[in-house]
């Protein structure tokens, strides 16, 4: 692929997902919201392909697409009053807003220009990068990976209890 | 990103083919899968479906226009063409038209991974078979945007039992895709493909080669009907409840699109269990002393013949099962995911470790 073509289809997704995400915030509508949350996050994962993530664009389609956002469209979709409820977007406390806004585009800015060069990772990936990431969590990264397996299953547990709960407070009466 | 140089030499050549600036051989590589899509969706997907139902029940099938009824489809296309594009009043105007254009996007992305034999592949990604499992969330949001946008009673029961189903079997599904990317060591599509070709043919296919790999073959088949709403898991759309599931309000093109969408995944679902379980392109035919049959029947031409025939067969199947199996209940649906199939898709899981550490 030459360099203008990949410029195009790059500006392209950042365009959808710079765009749907604006439509995410100031949508009225938390319905609309929900939806162009999905091309904000297929933006992204495109993003992800460019920098040659692969692994990590399809995890972000898979756990945010088809986890989280499908959790939040039921949730809006099982909340009865959910049309009726207007979501304030107005511009509220214009002045403390502007000032946090500055403050933290200028703090990023002083970060990116002072670390100067993006750090470059110590070993060129070679061959498969699943494969890479599948060894290091298996190894470096087991801990991590097992705790939040752990937390993941304590969150179920919870979740199934709550979800129960009528049946266990009627047996205590 | 490919793996090999003799593999993706079609598709290689074609992307690297410009007028200009534009990039007419990707554009090309992308129209191929859509092309193809539509060409099966209409003859076999429509024509095959009504002529094998009607065979299984005893009955001639179109018959009318043409010999056999050929022309049927093209009567059916010309029909839906002509029916009114209706929008209800009450309707979400922007879910409802964008739905169903996000389902059979959310279809047409997985092909994107699907190898037309050992020359041509959209692209050969590295995580090419949880590209193709991943991207099914994309039909689920527009599920869920047709189902809403419809703002009808039957549309919304239907989405989100359509999509409480999609997301459900999409567990025991990929525990047992990942049991054949245990016995492939890979997650390329091509590579599962090369791996399992070999002079012997359909011996050295997972399916016929591994001791265990009936067990996730049969898991995963039985879940992929589920992900593409076929019976005997088609409750979103069980007519005798929900007149026609989420895609009630839908007519003409748009109700056409649900049509290609669904008929693009069970394309998609076939090809994939073709590929992990059973070679995809690779020739089935063994070498036979001096009659190689396998070197014969092996190359870019043949290994797109062979994988389509295979998911041809699938498909078979699926129309074969809908036409003799009743539907089942919400809650069979629920407890044959959560309480058989993925439990023993762990114990697939398990076994093939097992096998692949101790063979």
């Amino acid at each position: 692929m030459n360099q203008l073509t990949l410029s195009i289809i790059f500006y392209l997704f950042a365009a959808v997902t710079v765009v749907s995400a604006a439509f995410v915030v100031f949508s009225k509508n938390v319905i609309y919201s929900a939806f162009a949350l999905l091309f904000t996050l297929f933006g992204v994962a495109a993003l992800y392909v460019f920098l040659s993530a692969d692994f990590i664009a399809i995890t972000q389609l898979v756990v945010y697409v088809g986890g989280i956002l499908v959790l939040l469209l039921f949730g809006v979709m099982f909340t009865n009053t959910i049309m009726q409820t207007d979501i304030k977007t107005d511009v509220m406390h214009v002045v403390p807003g502007t000032i946090l806004l500055i403050l933290m585009i200028a703090g990023m800015l002083y970060t990116f220009y002072t670390t100067g060069d993006w750090m470059p990772g110590e070993a060129q990936l070679q061959g498969s990068v699943v494969q890479r990431i599948g060894i290091e969590t298996m190894s470096r990264y087991m801990l991590p990976f097992e705790m939040a397996s752990v937390v993941l299953l304590v969150a179920l547990l919870g979740a199934a209890f709550l979800a129960r709960y009528d049946k266990a407070h009627k047996n205590e009466h | 990103m490919s793996q090999s140089p003799s593999l993706n030499t079609w598709s290689e050549a074609l992307s690297g083919f410009y007028i200009g600036w534009l990039p007419l051989g990707l554009l090309i590589v992308a129209a191929v899968p859509l092309i193809f899509i539509a060409l099966y969706a209409l003859t076999y997907g429509v024509y095959g479906e009504r002529k094998i139902s009607a065979f299984m029940q005893d009955r001639l099938g179109p018959m009318e226009v043409g010999k056999w009824g050929i022309l049927q489809t093209l009567a059916d296309i010309l029909k839906l063409l002509q029916k009114e594009d209706i929008v209800p009043t009450a309707a979400d105007k922007f879910l409802f038209v964008i739905g169903p254009v996000i389902m059979f996007v959310g279809s047409f992305m997985a092909f994107v991974v699907l190898p037309y034999g050992p020359a041509f592949i959209g692209a050969d990604l590295n995580v090419g078979l949880f590209y193709a499992i991943g991207i099914v969330s994309f039909e689920v949001v527009g599920i869920l945007a047709s189902g809403w946008g419809s703002n009808n009673k039957w549309a919304l029961y239907g989405a989100i039992r359509s999509v409480a189903q999609i997301v459900s079997y999409e567990i025991p599904a990929s525990i047992a895709l990942l049991c054949g990317a245990m016995m492939a060591g890979t997650l390329s599509m091509q590579q599962f493909c090369v791996l399992q070709s070999g002079p012997y043919g359909f011996i050295h296919y997972y399916l016929f080669s591994n001791p265990i790999a009936w067990l996730p073959f049969l898991i995963y088949f039985i879940a992929s009907l589920a992900e593409n709403n076929r019976a005997p898991f088609d409750i979103p759309e069980a007519e005798s409840e929900l007149v026609a599931g989420f895609f009630t309000e839908y007519s003409g093109m748009k109700f056409a699109m649900f049509f290609l969408a669904e008929y693009g995944s069970m394309f998609m679902v076939s090809a994939i269990i073709s590929i992990v379980f059973l070679g995809g392109w690779a020739s089935p035919l063994p070498n036979i002393g001096g009659f190689a049959l396998n070197e014969w029947t092996s190359g870019p031409v043949w290994g797109a013949f062979w994988i389509i025939m295979k998911a041809f067969f699938f498909i078979f199947v699926q129309m074969w099962l809908r036409w003799t199996l009743p539907r089942l209940r919400v809650d069979q649906l629920m407890f044959l995911c959560w309480k058989v199939l993925t439990p023993f898709a762990f114990i697939a899981f398990v076994l093939t470790a097992v096998w692949e550490i101790y063979k």
